[in-house]
């Protein structure tokens, strides 16, 4: 914003912040009511997820493993598997761990608390997964660190289906 | 014996391409209107089981873990709950479940006397409800009777099915017929996918033979614990052909045959599918 | 009335780590779904799961729609002492379940 003068109004809006305004006014347009959303969220919404949780701290990739099967049967019911690497002790352990997934309706799948009471930073669940897709796993420490582990998944389909596709 | 004409069965993971290409295959065979219906040798029968992926086989394995187990639970709460005018339970009449009825869903269908027809689970559940409880009968795959079945089926878990009641061959080779004649709008008949090509891939997923051992079981596709009934109607869906009502004569003679076709292997209900 | 299959260790020895397996039926309807005739179905679904063990939280998950119908959770926690475990899921439309296990420990 450099070529502003100190008094906005005389000076007018700068090319720069014109393009800005724009690009604020096309993010307002393009937020329509959550009924006429898309049917899959995209990298920038599991982006957005994740920045909530995380703010500006950085995300390292390490400490976190996460599993679940590459190629899966049926996107209805994937189980999936989130362990890591803490001596759990009060003063170093795991506080949380989130779990996103980059093409669902909705990117974010769980959000647990944890604590040194865990004793083993490990959850298991099933999630659903609407569509081949990466899934990223991250685990906040309790000195304010982010940690991170990603898979890419395939979702097969099976035969003889109830409905019409 | 399997066809020597199709080629052994795929390794997990098959591309897409053969998926095509065994559509082409079955494409060309229905086409020249050979419909080969090589039944399965008894020494070479798998359940469903073998043809899943490990995760998939983790979840049925371990009764705390099996969602089916949810309705199982609601089944055995059902048992002793008295209904109808005659303020009945089954465990009334049946006791203890884990000793009477033992047994009792690996040789179901049955054949009914009265009826002169075979009875599913199903059937004989409602006979008791309208004919001992004096209560109304449970609605087909509805959720107490899915619960009921599941709870009592729990009981033959282990124990081979059993089918060797003269009165049943006629609804055997009704069933039979109904499993080798091709049907729907894609004009196929199941054995051409459960005896002819299973262990090859469909859609993604290893077909399998077809064996009923797992039923009521929990699909992942429905999210729901179901009857071998409900699976039978998806495969008629599958092909494009219209299926008789819940209940229906046809459906009873083709789970006689299945079970009959499975004689010998054990129950796995609750199962868990794709 | 939901039914729920829990796997609490009857016993443990003090300071020993158990897994603690819970399963709950529930349909968790995404609210992503439609009628055949186009119609959304309403999302409905466990949205909170909390265990305490004597009364003192030892474990928190936020649910969301990604998650599978009969959620499956497992998770770890410390044998402190003898007790009881209590697990509550909360949801949608007032959904509220309780369970309890007791606990001896060493």
């Amino acid at each position: 914003m450099s070529n502003k003068s100190p008094d906005n109004k005389i000076a007018g809006p700068s090319r720069r912040d014109m393009i800005r305004l724009a690009g604020l006014a096309g993010l307002a347009g393009s937020v329509t009511p959550l009924a006429m959303r898309p049917a899959y969220a995209t990298a920038e919404a599991m982006q957005e997820a994740i920045r909530k949780v995380v703010g500006e701290a950085t995300v390292t990739p390490g400490k976190v493993k996460l599993e679940i099967p590459p190629l899966v049967e049926n996107g209805n019911t994937v189980p999936c598997e989130v362990t890591v690497e803490s001596p759990m002790t009060p003063t170093d352990h795991v506080q949380a761990i989130y779990v996103f997934c980059e093409k669902n309706p909705q990117p974010n799948a769980f959000a647990a608390r944890l604590g040194p009471r865990a004793g083993r930073p490990a959850i298991a669940t099933r999630i659903r997964l609407a569509d081949t897709q990466t899934v990223i796993a991250i685990a906040e420490l309790s000195d304010g660190t982010f940690w991170s582990d990603s898979t890419d998944v395939i979702i097969t389909l099976g035969a003889c289906l109830e409905d019409l596709i | 014996m399997k066809s020597a004409r199709f080629p052994q069965p795929m390794k997990p993971g098959a591309t897409a391409r053969r998926a095509v290409a065994v559509a082409i295959v079955m494409g060309l065979m229905i086409w020249s209107g050979a419909a080969s219906n090589a039944e399965i040798p008894l020494a070479e029968r798998r359940s469903g089981y073998e043809e899943m992926r490990p995760e998939t086989r983790a979840m049925q394995d371990d009764d705390t873990s099996n969602p089916g187990m949810l309705w199982v639970l609601d089944g055995e709460a059902l048992w002793q709950r008295k209904a109808g005018a005659a303020g009945r339970a089954c465990a009334d009449c049946h006791g203890d479940a884990t000793q009477s009825m033992r047994g009792v869903a690996a040789r179901h269908p049955a054949f009914d006397a009265k009826r002169g027809a075979p009875v599913d689970l199903a059937g004989r559940i409602n006979i008791c409800r309208t004919e001992q409880q004096n209560a109304p009968p449970l609605t087909l795959e509805g959720r107490d009777m899915l619960a009921l079945s599941a709870f009592v089926t729990l009981q033959s878990r282990g124990m081979p099915i059993e089918s060797n009641d003269e009165r049943l061959k006629p609804f055997i080779e009704a069933g039979r017929r109904q499993f080798t004649e091709q049907q729907g709008q894609l004009n196929l008949s199941c054995a051409q996918c459960h005896d002819d090509n299973w262990g090859q891939k469909l859609a993604g997923n290893t077909i399998p033979q077809g064996h009923p051992t797992g039923y009521p079981l929990y699909r992942l596709e429905w999210q729901s614990l179901g009857s071998l009934q409900r699976r039978l109607r998806n495969c008629l869906t599958g092909i494009r052909a219209e299926a008789p009502p819940l209940g229906a004569a046809e459906h009873i003679a083709l789970e006689t045959f299945l079970m009959w076709r499975a004689r010998g292997m054990k129950m796995e209900s609750p199962a868990v599918r794709p | 009335m939901a039914r729920a299959l829990i796997n609490v260790p009857a016993s443990a020895k003090r300071g020993e780590v158990i897994a603690i397996r819970t399963l709950i039926s529930h349909p968790m309807e995404s609210g992503f779904r439609h009628t055949s005739t186009g119609e959304r179905i309403p999302r409905d679904i466990i949205t909170g799961f909390v265990a305490r063990y004597n009364g003192e939280e030892i474990f928190r998950v936020e649910l969301f729609p990604a998650i599978a119908a009969n959620p499956f959770v497992t998770f770890n926690t410390v044998a402190t002492e003898s007790g009881t475990i209590e697990f509550e899921w909360s949801g949608d439309n007032g959904f509220s379940a309780t369970e309890r296990r007791n606990i001896t420990v060493e």
